[in-house]
């Protein structure tokens, strides 16, 4: 990551007690940490909170940050489980989808065969098709969202995503995989609609 | 989707689209999407999902929320310098 060495000094002077370093810290790291709550959350209040959360713990607990993972996947960290926190408490039978972890068996087998892809530009740039997007992530289960949100929309690697949801390096693969297939089942059957009327 | 070859496609499909399949597989995997018009679709489809999340307009937290945000953390001396 392009921000690791100065995210290592400004460690430095975080635990020193230089609270211009913590400000430097969240004008860095908030923009992304605000995405991912938002995300997981679907709430901007809730992401919020959040957001405030994470910067809360994370100065507290500055002294027992290893270092091990960069500043970024560990804030990711804390934004995941304050996020999970809440929607545990609003959503209690959401989260606990447990899903098939391995490549092959049980696989989502496609439905939607419709090739959409070659649809005007206007039609993926609308709005509607925006705000379609955005709901997809937000109804795919827990698990797979936050895989997605951080490899697909924050560009975390497969490594710091697998660190930052502390599971393995295969699982962040088959939830991304997985979590990309039920999206595209979703956009086709949205997009294939859309090529429906425009005939 | 119900033959064979297209199962074998499916279950390479996530190493191939990141480019992690060795050649062979690729090579073999490109055979089967030249003939099958149904695993092409999903390849192109896959593809442009993720193209489409790229393109996606990142969402910014709120000006207010933002101030709200240095005011919980005691930092609001540094929200000027660092607009
Ligand atoms: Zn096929």
């Amino acid at each position: 990551m392009l921000n690791e060495d100065n995210d290592q000094a400004l460690l430095e002077r975080i635990r020193r007690g230089d609270k211009s370093a913590c400000a430097e810290c969240v004008e860095r790291h908030s923009p992304g940490v605000y995405r991912l709550a938002l995300r997981l959350t679907g709430n901007e209040a809730e992401a919020e909170d959040v957001v405030q959360e994470t910067f809360l713990s994370a100065f507290k607990a500055i002294d027992s940050f290893e270092g091990r993972s960069g500043l970024s996947t560990w804030l990711y960290r804390i934004a995941h489980n304050a996020a999970l926190m809440r929607l545990r408490r609003v959503q209690p039978d959401q989260v606990s989808v447990d899903d098939e972890e391995v490549f092959g068996e049980g696989l989502d087998v496609p439905r939607q065969l419709h090739a959409w892809c070659c649809l005007p530009e206007r039609d993926f740039e609308s709005s509607e098709a925006r705000i379609e997007l955005e709901r997809a992530v937000r109804e795919l289960p827990e698990k797979l969202r936050a895989v997605f949100v951080m490899r697909e929309l924050e560009a975390l690697s497969t490594e710091e995503t697998a660190e930052a949801l502390d599971v393995s390096i295969d699982v962040v693969k088959v939830r991304l995989y997985r979590a990309r297939l039920q999206l595209r089942e979703r956009l086709s059957a949205y997009f294939t609609e859309i090529a429906r009327t425009e005939v | 989707m119900e033959k064979a070859a297209c199962h074998h496609l499916l279950e390479n499909l996530a190493g191939y689209l990141d480019g992690e399949a060795s050649a062979e597989l690729c090579a073999e995997l490109e055979r089967h999407l030249d003939g099958c018009t149904d695993c092409r679709v999903v390849v192109d489809t896959l593809r442009k999902t993720s193209a489409l999340y790229h393109e996606l307009p990142q969402p910014e937290l709120p000006p207010a929320a933002r101030l709200r945000l240095y005011k919980s953390l005691d930092l609001s001396e540094f929200l000027n310098s660092s607009a």
